[in-house]
């Protein structure tokens, strides 16, 4: 009995120092070496090996293959029935960064009301912007797209014909900078136009290409004349420092990739030329796009040039007017688009995917499986979502693949990735350990509404305690939303009002090692009654909606 | 371009609008390009060779791509390609020397100089308005930046090749041009915003004054860079380069004589002041496009050697076209001027055949000389007419084949050729517009029922199960419920779209 005494002030204390972190983030007690057992490992860099065994040690595969040693202060996953695949990339997008751009004329891109009057003023150009400064943990998504297995995302800031240098960013880390694996890897460029009259230069996509040309030779120009008058500056005027010239120059020192927007035939017969002509220092590229090309691909593969493709294929606009008939043309690209990753593996040419706008993780590998179905093949398509976007964005020796010292992202799913009915059980993000759970269903549907704030009490071998919950319901009577103590808040993970039984969880840390706690009981329109369940222990707990002008909601808020 | 006042043009022609609504619909998809024979003889036709006269029951040999006979009998191998023209007229693929198809933008129109852009950059090869000025007999045609900015973007001609990636259609060794524009666009009159400050110049003085700018700046750039060039070449070191501007490396190619200048224009005082700057700094200009007084100056721009691209009988639609005469055309080639007949319109492209015709009845030119303002006069306005332009040993065998007489309203083109490739055949394109009809309503029935699918799976969530009970579709509603979302505005780059129309004509 005193033992299980102990046990409960052990975990109540647990509880309420995890409540204080934001639930995105791992916890620092959290363990650092993992093993994970008798699992089917899928490498990508070699074949798939049965019953196989993974060694992680702070953050980093240390061990991979069968009749491994596992070292004692390894936490062990029973791989049983589990298949392992390194963690998904999504090779271009803007997860990770803070979604709205920064408000000041100091980094944003330039609004169309201040009009450029040529190339000289450098409009919608912001290359000195980078995903790097810009990540935050803030970002929800992170944990969207981390539990739908991608532990990578090559980010990008947005906005503009130059928007910044995009980044190699882990979705795991307890700040900011813990996200950056690699930066600046690439310089995404698009076809922006001031979109007309009265809008400043340029006007007309002709406008923009011309503007690139222009840049272009004067960061070629710059790097020259800037090193020249160095060597000898007496007697000669300086070289003009430009912001735009002297970012771009420094990221192509980087080694920085040059991301080339194209998409249809036209485009991509048209990026193709580009490049040609944009011979800037010793720069490379890539062409993100790519839906057509199951046309072009052999063209691609003869200037050797890699390709992300984006999986959000053509179709029908949602509020397409029905009069307004689609052309053949555009008909055939619908129904072939999905093909182009196929065309793509057949002509040679590297690629790997990238979400393009869908918004969910499960989505993506849906749009992936298409170009599976359109001819591709598996283990290409997985590639595709690994190794080749570490190859195309130069961290291949980190990332990408299962092997021996690469950083531990991984997927643990109960079977092929790719299939409908396969769930993904748990995620490794730089060797931290994600266990991901299907949200519980409600059974039936649900009597009243219980949304809204909470104010639960019970009583704790300490004396009681209170805390808050703010819970939304939808129609189905699925429950969202945050419990909040004294110390903090944390999300709700799962659940339910199922008539009048409800059950919500938010899941916690106690000793480095992650625990459910429970709340289930009776809603009876007014008032919640029921039973805190954590590891074993369990408290009764009641709830009221408290009015607004309580002492108690009053301490909430001051608290928080 | 007329801009605002296109839409009179399809009223005017609501008949052969029709016409090729019905001609050209199904025919979205971008065909392959024909395949090339290497011999195709055009048999027992009335042949138009523009340069000597027409041959009746004539006979074309054409040999990779060029005419290798004309005349009465010609030697053609037993394996050629035969076309029988008997009742049909043969004339030399028509040239349009003022065109915006097959672009997939027209205007810079932000600046006032807006000479570092470039039509050939931005070609859009799948434009449907080729293969219809296709099926109307053009064959090449001088694709023109807008008239928003006195001086506009960079130019090129094309030819028609349907089928073909945009790297296909330049016409091979055609010298680029410029697009220059005097009077009302460029001064922006018709097109202010409210609220926007107006761009400079407001008035046809500022419009010379952004020239001769331009034109000194690009002196000058040409001074620095042959300064610099100079010191290189005697062997200084550690010299800065000076900039490379790409606004005014055009303009130094005019200077140069590399590059025509290609000017829109309506009134006689800026026409006569186009000539004064370029002879102040020793330039040509090629053509003066529109040129609707240039009956009054006739003289000038034939001592000037510069050609006139003209609209047929078109007027009145602004204040600077007030003065036209539908006997322009026929008055300056009488003076001596080299004039053609343009569209300046994808539809009135169609029927450029008929513009040349109205200018036997607008000033009683002979049918010879109407013919030429459609293919020898615009050929040598472009510098292709040692290529193109007259039915001649030698030359490309672009050419139209029309069931009747070509200045007959009553004409329509049976086969277009270019480089001896059958682009244009209305008889294909009837017999291929049910098999297009076909493969589309293929397509839009599978997206149909892959769309219905959907809301069906997704009725046994809502629905409900018993208590208690097991969820083995839980899988299902988890499938579907993802597949329609709206899309999200597309700010990348990568528009799925196949063509991106920006800034628009004007």
């Amino acid at each position: 009995m005193r033992s299980k005494i102990i046990l409960w002030c052990v975990s109540a204390v647990c509880f309420m120092a995890l409540c204080a972190a934001p639930p995105a983030q791992a916890q620092g007690g959290e363990p650092q070496y993992f093993a994970i057992r008798g699992a089917k490992v899928v490498p990508v860099a070699g074949s798939p090996m049965e019953n196989a065994t993974i060694v992680i040690a702070r953050g980093l595969l240390t061990a991979v293959g069968k009749d491994i040693a596992i070292p004692p202060e390894a936490w062990v996953v029973d791989g049983k029935g589990l298949t392992v695949y390194p963690g998904l990339i999504d090779s271009f997008t803007d997860v990770g960064l803070s979604v709205a751009p920064p408000a000041s004329g100091e980094a944003g891109p330039r609004r169309s009301q201040e009009g450029a009057h040529g190339p000289e003023d450098r409009p919608y150009s912001t290359p000195w912007r980078t995903a790097a400064d810009e990540a935050t943990l803030s970002d929800k998504r992170i944990e969207t797209w981390r539990n739908g297995g991608f532990t990578t995302v090559v980010s990008s800031p947005k906005g503009g014909i130059f928007p910044g240098q995009a980044a190699v960013l882990d979705l795991a880390g307890e700040r900011a900078g813990d996200l950056v694996v690699k930066s600046p890897v690439a310089i995404p460029v698009t076809f922006q136009t001031s979109g007309g009259f009265g809008g400043g230069f340029p006007s007309s996509i002709m406008g923009t290409l011309a503007y690139i040309h222009q840049v272009w030779l004067d960061t070629e120009w710059s790097i020259k004349a800037q090193a020249t008058y160095e060597k000898n500056p007496r007697g000669v005027a300086r070289p003009r420092y430009d912001r735009t010239e002297a970012a771009l120059a420094e990221a192509l020192e980087d080694h920085a990739q040059v991301l080339i927007p194209a998409n249809n035939a036209i485009q991509l017969r048209r990026a193709l030329e580009l490049v040609d002509r944009w011979k800037v220092k010793d720069a490379t590229y890539a062409i993100y796009g790519g839906q057509m090309a199951y046309e072009v691909a052999p063209e691609i593969a003869t200037k050797k040039l890699p390709v992300l493709v984006n999986l959000k294929w053509p179709e029908a606009e949602k509020d397409a007017d029905p009069e307004d008939k689609p052309s053949l043309r555009t008909l055939q690209f619908r129904d072939r688009a999905p093909s182009s990753p196929g065309a793509l593996a057949k002509a040679g040419v590297k690629f790997a995917f990238y979400s393009g706008g869908i918004t969910s993780p499960k989505d993506t590998l849906k749009a992936a499986k298409k170009s599976i179905d359109a001819g591709l093949a598996p283990d290409a398509a997985l590639r595709a979502l690994t190794l080749s976007a570490a190859e195309i964005f130069g961290v291949a020796d980190r990332l990408g693949s299962i092997e021996n010292g690469k950083i531990a992202n991984l997927v643990v799913t109960d079977g092929d990735l790719f299939e409908e009915k396969t769930k993904i059980k748990m995620v490794f993000a730089d060797g931290r350990r994600f266990e991901i759970r299907e949200p519980e269903k409600p059974k039936e549907p649900p009597k009243g509404d219980i949304t809204g704030k909470w104010k639960l009490a019970y009583t704790t071998p300490d004396g009681p305690e209170e805390s808050t919950a703010d819970l939304a319901m939808d129609k189905d009577g699925t429950i969202s939303g945050t419990l909040t103590s004294k110390r903090g808040t944390a999300s709700i993970i799962s659940g339910y009002l199922s008539v009048d039984k409800f059950s919500f969880t938010i899941n916690i840390s106690i000793e480095g090692s992650a625990a459910d706690v429970i709340f289930s009981g009776a809603f009876d329109g007014t008032s919640l009654k029921g039973t805190i369940h954590v590891q074993g222990i369990s408290l009764d707990f009641t709830g009221v909606k408290p009015t607004i002008t309580t002492t108690a909601a009053a301490t909430l808020g001051g608290a928080q | 371009m007329k801009g605002s006042f296109g839409f009179f043009i399809n009223v005017k022609n609501v008949r052969f609008a029709s016409l090729l609504s019905i001609l050209c619909l199904p025919l979205m998809a971008a065909a392959a390009p024909p395949d090339v024979p290497a011999v195709i003889v055009i048999r027992n036709a009335t042949i138009l060779t523009v340069s000597h006269g027409n041959i009746e029951h004539g006979s074309i040999l054409i040999k990779d791509g060029k005419i290798a006979e004309v005349g009465v009998s010609v030697n053609a191998p037993k394996d050629a390609q035969v076309i029988d023209a008997a009742g049909q007229f043969v004339i030399p693929g028509i040239i349009d020397c003022h065109s915006h198809i097959a672009a997939e933008s027209i205007n810079e129109g932000s600046v006032s100089v807006s000479s570092m852009v470039n039509m050939a950059e931005i070609l859009n090869p799948e434009d449907i308005d080729i293969y219809r000025d296709l099926a109307g007999g053009v064959t090449s045609a001088n694709i023109l930046h807008g008239s928003a900015n006195a001086i506009g973007g960079q130019t090129l001609v094309i030819k028609l090749r349907w089928g073909q990636p945009a790297a296909k259609l330049p016409f091979e060794g055609a010298l680029p041009g410029i697009k220059f524009a005097l009077g009302e666009n460029p001064k922006r009159s018709n097109f202010s915003i409210p609220g926007q400050p107006r761009r400079y110049p407001a008035t046809r003085m500022g419009v010379e004054e952004t020239i001769r700018g331009a034109f000194s700046e690009a002196r000058d750039y040409k001074k620095t860079w042959d300064e610099h060039n100079k010191r290189v070449a005697a062997g200084e070191k550690n010299l800065i380069a000076p900039r490379r501007d790409l606004r005014l490396e055009p303009l130094v190619e005019v200077l140069e004589g590399k590059r025509y200048v290609h000017s829109h224009c309506y009134r006689e005082d800026e026409i006569l002041m186009l000539l004064r700057v370029a002879k102040e700094f020793g330039f040509k200009v090629r053509t003066f496009q529109h040129v609707l007084e240039g009956y009054k100056v006739a003289d000038e721009l034939a001592a000037a050697g510069v050609g006139a691209s003209t609209f047929s009988d078109w007027w009145a639609y602004k204040v600077e076209a007030y003065d036209a005469v539908p006997y322009n055309a026929a008055l300056m080639t009488q003076r001596g001027v080299v004039v053609s007949i343009n569209s300046d319109d994808a539809e009135e492209a169609t029927h450029l055949n008929q513009e040349a015709a109205k200018s036997m009845k607008y000033g009683g030119l002979s049918h010879d000389e109407a013919l030429k303002m459609v293919t020898l006069n615009p050929a040598m306005q472009l510098g292709i007419d040692k290529r193109v332009g007259t039915i001649d040993v030698g030359k490309d065998a672009d050419l139209a084949i029309y069931n009747r007489d070509p200045l007959s309203a009553y004409a329509v083109v049976q086969k277009t050729l270019i480089d001896g490739r059958v682009y244009f055949d209305l008889q294909r394109d009837i017999a291929e517009r049910a098999e297009r009809e076909k493969e589309k309503k293929a397509l839009i029935d599978r997206f149909k029922k892959a769309a219905e699918k959907k809301p069906e799976e997704k009725k046994p969530d809502a629905a409900g199960q018993k208590p208690g009970e097991k969820k083995p579709e839980e899988k299902k509603p988890e499938v579907k419920k993802p597949e329609e979302k709206p899309k999200p505005p597309q700010t990348d780059g990568a528009d799925s779209s196949a063509t991106v129309t920006l800034g628009g004509a004007l």
